[in-house]
Formats: structure tokens, C-alpha cells, sequence
């Protein structure tokens, strides 16, 4: 690929207290792709994600977004990028006093000029386009199951028509069936909006599916990034397992069998 | 970044108009977009000409989409094949209105909505007293089975609904004692009676004031945590998870937190009528020269025993209502986190008022009774 990515990071460390999660960690996101991150529990997935969305400072290292640098930049720099992503939060996090259309319309308020019917209507697009039925734009979050939760977090995500979505664990909690749309919900959206998608999961369905490309953590860094053929390959015990496990098989064969 | 431009090219009579956008169709040009198609007259054939379009998101093809739809003759041409797509998808995902529930509007609106009311508050009535047969029926349990009964519990509660309550109450009651004595002297001075402050403040101390503030104190610091301790239970499905392991929310939640209301309320109320007339006495005897031995002595000769026993009999009532109140507004919180802060408000307006409420019905009793 010719261009720069779109999301550079280098040398990049977290800390808590005397534990090290990322040391000399360094990853590459390109405009359109699926990235799915993997990693076993305390790795820190999460945390990169956080760290890469601005809700955490790193200890060391750069971050380069949209070829700006993320955490030298000043505060209305960084609002300018934070107005090109979009985060779904594992719950959805949606806020619970607002129907999930309220919920949408919070990022579009940020857009000068738009009239209250006009930020109404693309709510219910965004709304429509996560998959939601149209009833759900008036109910409460509470109101709704998991995985429309997990709708309505994405629809928010996408309100400000971001380049790069994040997204935490999207089919964490869902059924077989509720999981499997989702993630043809993203594979349809970063095709149709040609969005770039930063996704942390457990699932290897999703793996397969949805993701372009699989980034694994592990020894505080980012061991390897291929497609899925390329980590049945990895001679790395954690990747070996993960990979080459039951679950992994039925996965491979599910989609062999689809495809 | 978000420039956009358009140009109108009047064709002649045999082709259609064509108007010809450029630059980006986004949200942030979403308004420019809407305003100029808003414009171009309706029934008229029209071809969008998009080939000078270099970025758009879905709400400038959703503008799009929604101006073709708009009459027969419109036609989009030119968009390129990236673009086309995210045309294609929103085109797919336009959302499709359900028909609209049929709502009732004015006068009819209004008698139904005063139904409504009266209905809840007829049905808050009848959960209320459910709630105190409940907690009735429970103490019973209580009394037959003691070892049911959650002793460890109610000694927590009483901790926390009177031991901590008590600096705040003996503060008030003393602040009240004063207040009482210097407006009193003020006035019974003018008389020469100043000695008649003592009644004054035992008197109205141990038969309203007492109590009633101690219950108000009370139900703003004890109906709101009763809420939030029981209601946060129900949010997290601790409550659901008590009934399938066969333990009764009532008798563990609701038994102790009444219990230790009924047995601390009077003993708040007491020390409250001790600072009051700590107060009182301190006041008479700056402003007016009362010692506190005179004070003592007129208390204890003029104040009938009728007055104390007037207050304190309201003590067990006023517990009952607050932790009654208190508690069934916890089990209605729901599931997401502003009920819970709805429910706590609520449940202290409710205690404060229904308290008040009652210490009136007490006052045209023992009025009637002649107490």
C-alpha cells in the first residue's frame, strides 16, 4: 500500500503501577480494512483500544492519527481527530436517560447549522443502518436486549460518519445468531461506508467473518499481524492454541462451508 | 475541507434541467444541500449531475436519496463507483416509518391523563398498605420463628438510622430550643410574662416539634438510603437472585430497616426534646434571667406528662410511614440508573409529606380527644 496509514503507533508503553501492559509496541492501521485484535485476558486489548481513542494517556511512544500526532497535539487538535472516530463501548454505554434516537443525536449536535428535524432523520438513518427496527429510536436503553444495545452503540458510532470506528468486544454476550449478524453488520458497514474498524474480541467467528486482518498481543506487543490463514502458521505457543484449538477448527469450517 | 459548490444549467424545452453539484456532500454541508434541493421546484424532471462530487457520507446521500424519491422525473448520474455503493446501502437502510399509534388529543387527552393520575395515585395507596401488611405479616414470622429473624441486621440499622443521627438531631432540637426562647421572651415580654416562656417551649417542643422535626430529619436522611440501598439491590437483580435462593426480600431487606426505624425514631425524638430544652433553658436564662434551676423546677411542676405522651405515641407511626415509604420506593427503581435517583427524591418528598400529613390527622385527634 502506497498511501500512510491512517492510525501509526510506535514505541508505545502502558503502565499500571509496576505492571507493564505495552512495551515497544507497534501497530499499523490502513484506510479501509478490518482489524481485529486478539489477545489473551490481561494482555491488554482494552487498554489499547482506550489509549488509541484518547480516554488514556500512555507512559511512552507516539501516536499518529490522520497523519496528526495524537498526543502532542492541543485540545481542539485532538477534538478535531476524536470528531473522525467513533468508539462502541462494550455495553453500548449509551446514556440512560435518552431514547436510543436522543442517544444518536448527541454527536450530530456537534455539526453547526443542523436543524433539530433534520438531526431527528439522520438519527433514524443511523438507527435503520445499525440494523435497529424503527421502534427502537423511541425507547430507553434499558428497554432494549443486549444486542440491540450493542446496535444502538454502533449506530452512535457512526453518527458523524467517522473513518475509523473502534469497537470493544461487539458481539461479547450475544447469542450464536445475534453474533453472526453483527458481524455482517460490519462487514457490510466497512464496505458501504468505507469505514476502517479497530475491533477487539474473543470470538473466532468474528475473526473470520468480519476482520481483513488479525493483530495478536501478546508479550506486551503486537507478536503478529496477518490474515487468518497466516496464523495457523505462527510458531507461538499462545497463537498455536488459540488458533489451532476445537473452537478455532469449527470456526474455519463453518466459514469454508459458507464460502 | 467541507467546500461545496453548485451550478444550475437551464436546458432548453426538449431536455431536462440539470444541475450539477461539486465538493463534498456531508453532514457538515448537510444544511447548504437541503436548502438548494428544497428549492429546485417539484414535478419538474431534474438530473443531479454528481460527477463533480469528490467525498460524501450517508447523510449527504441520504439527502440524495431522499430528493430522487421525490418525484418521478429526478435522475442522479455521474457518481463514482465508491460513492455509488454508499448510495446503494443508505438507499437499502432508508428507515421505514411504522405507521403511528393513535393518540389522544385534547379534551379526551386531558380526562385521561387525570384518570391516569388518580389511578396511580389510588394504586400507590393500595401498594403502600400492602407493603405495611407485608411488613406485618413478616414481624409475625418474626416473632413465631426467631430464628429467621436477621438480629446482625437490625443492630446495623439502628447503627446507621440512629447513632449516626443523633449529633444533627441534638443539634436541631437545640437550635430549636433557642429560636423558641428568644422569639417567646420577645414577646411574652411585652405582657410581663416572661416566666410563661418555660410552658412555651416544653409545650410545643414535647408535643409538635419534637417529633415532627426528628421525623422530617429522619425521612430525608433514612428514606433516601433505604431507597438507594434496596433499589441499587434491584437494579443488579440481588432481590431475583434472593427469591430463587428461597430467601424472602421482606424479612431480610425490609424487617430490620423498619424495626430499627421503630426502636431509634423515639430515642432521636427524646434526645431532640433534651437538646430543645437545653437550648430553651440557656436562652431564657441569657435574655431573660430564668436560672436554670427555675427553668427545671417550672418544667417539672407545670408540664403535664399528657404533653410528652401526645408526642411520643406519634413516634412509631411516623417510623412506620418513613420506612415503609422508603422501602417500597426501592423495589420500584428499575433497571437503569435514573430511576434509581427518581425513586430516592421521591421517596424522601413522599416520607416528608406523608409525615406531615399525619402529624396534622394527630393534632385534630388528640384536639377531639381532648389530650
Amino acid at each position: 500500500m502506497a498511501e500512510d496509514p491512517i492510525i501509526r503507533i510506535r514505541g508505545l508503553r502502558n503502565q499500571f503501577g509496576a505492571q507493564v501492559v505495552h512495551e515497544d509496541l507497534d501497530l499499523d492501521l490502513w484506510r479501509g480494512e478490518v482489524v481485529g485484535v486478539v489477545g489473551g485476558s490481561g494482555t491488554g486489548k482494552s487498554v489499547l483500544l482506550r489509549t488509541i481513542a484518547g480516554l488514556r494517556r500512555p507512559q511512552a511512544g507516539s501516536i499518529e492519527i490522520f497523519g496528526k500526532d495524537a498526543l502532542g497535539c492541543t485540545d481542539d487538535e485532538r477534538r478535531a481527530i476524536d470528531l473522525r472516530m467513533g468508539v462502541m463501548f462494550q455495553d453500548g454505554a449509551l446514556f440512560s436517560s435518552l431514547t436510543v434516537r436522543e442517544n444518536v443525536e448527541v454527536p450530530l449536535q456537534a455539526v453547526p447549522g443542523l436543524t433539530p428535524t433534520l438531526r431527528h432523520e439522520l438519527a433514524d438513518l443511523k438507527i435503520s443502518l445499525s440494523g435497529l427496527p424503527w421502534f427502537a429510536g423511541d425507547k430507553y436503553p434499558s428497554e432494549l436486549s443486549g444486542g440491540m444495545r450493542k446496535r444502538a452503540g454502533l449506530a452512535r458510532a457512526i453518527a458523524l460518519d467517522p473513518e475509523v470506528v473502534f469497537l470493544d468486544e461487539p458481539t461479547a454476550g450475544l447469542d450464536p445468531i445475534g453474533a453472526t449478524a453483527f458481524d455482517v453488520l460490519i462487514r457490510q458497514l466497512a464496505d458501504s461506508l468505507g469505514l476502517t474498524v479497530f475491533l477487539v474480541t474473543h470470538d473466532l467467528d468474528t475473526l473470520h467473518a468480519a476482520c481483513d486482518r488479525i493483530a495478536v498481543l501478546a508479550e506486551r506487543k503486537v507478536l503478529v499481524t496477518g490474515s487468518m490463514a497466516d496464523m495457523l502458521h505462527v510458531d507461538h505457543p499462545w497463537v498455536r492454541e488459540y488458533f489451532h484449538g476445537p473452537r478455532s477448527r469449527a470456526a474455519i469450517e463453518a466459514t469454508t462451508r459458507t464460502a | 475541507m467541507a467546500h461545496f459548490a453548485f451550478e444550475v444549467r437551464e436546458a432548453g424545452a426538449d431536455a431536462p434541467r440539470a444541475l450539477a453539484l461539486r465538493g463534498a456532500l456531508t453532514v457538515q454541508t448537510l444544511t447548504r444541500l437541503e436548502t438548494l434541493l428544497a428549492g429546485q421546484p417539484a414535478g419538474t424532471a431534474t438530473v443531479l449531475d454528481l460527477s463533480g462530487v469528490e467525498h460524501m457520507d450517508t447523510a449527504g446521500a441520504w439527502s440524495l436519496v431522499r430528493f430522487a424519491g421525490r418525484g418521478q422525473g429526478v435522475r442522479l448520474q455521474g457518481l463514482s463507483p465508491r460513492l455509488q455503493s454508499l448510495l446503494d446501502a443508505v438507499r437499502d437502510a432508508m428507515p421505514r416509518p411504522d405507521p403511528p399509534a393513535p393518540a389522544p388529543y385534547g379534551l379526551r387527552e386531558f380526562l385521561e391523563g387525570t384518570g391516569r393520575r388518580v389511578a396511580s395515585a389510588g394504586q400507590l395507596a393500595v401498594e403502600l398498605s400492602a407493603y405495611l401488611g407485608v411488613f406485618l405479616a413478616r414481624l409475625g414470622r418474626a416473632v413465631r420463628h426467631p430464628s429467621e429473624f436477621r438480629m446482625t441486621s437490625l443492630v446495623h440499622h439502628c447503627q446507621d438510622v440512629g447513632w449516626r443521627a443523633v449529633p444533627i438531631v441534638a443539634l436541631m432540637g437545640f437550635l430549636i430550643g433557642v429560636v423558641l426562647a428568644f422569639q417567646g421572651s420577645v414577646q411574652l415580654r411585652q405582657f410581663g410574662a416572661e416566666v410563661f416562656v418555660v410552658e412555651l417551649i416544653a409545650i410545643s417542643i414535647l408535643r409538635e416539634l419534637g417529633i415532627l422535626l426528628t421525623a422530617i430529619i429522619v425521612a430525608g436522611r433514612t428514606a433516601s438510603a433505604f431507597t438507594a440501598a434496596i433499589g441499587s439491590m434491584k437494579m443488579r437483580e440481588e432481590i431475583d437472585a434472593m427469591r430463587t435462593l428461597g430467601i424472602d426480600p421482606a424479612m431480610v431487606l425490609f424487617v430490620p430497616r423498619i424495626l430499627a426505624l421503630l426502636i431509634t425514631l423515639p430515642i432521636l425524638a427524646l434526645i431532640a426534646n433534651i437538646a430543645g430544652f437545653v437550648g430553651g433553658a440557656l436562652m431564657a436564662w441569657a435574655e431573660l434571667g430564668i436560672s436554670p434551676g427555675m427553668f427545671y423546677v417550672r418544667l417539672t411542676d407545670q408540664i403535664s406528662i399528657d404533653h410528652a405522651i401526645v408526642g411520643f405515641s406519634k413516634a412509631p407511626v411516623f417510623a412506620v410511614i418513613i420506612g415503609v415509604i422508603g422501602c417500597h420506593a426501592g423495589m420500584r427503581v428499575e433497571s437503569n440508573t435514573e430511576s434509581l435517583g427518581r425513586m430516592t427524591s421521591a421517596a424522601v418528598v413522599a416520607a416528608i409529606f406523608a409525615v406531615i400529613a399525619a402529624d396534622a390527622l394527630f393534632s385534630v385527634f388528640y384536639a377531639r380527644v381532648g389530650l
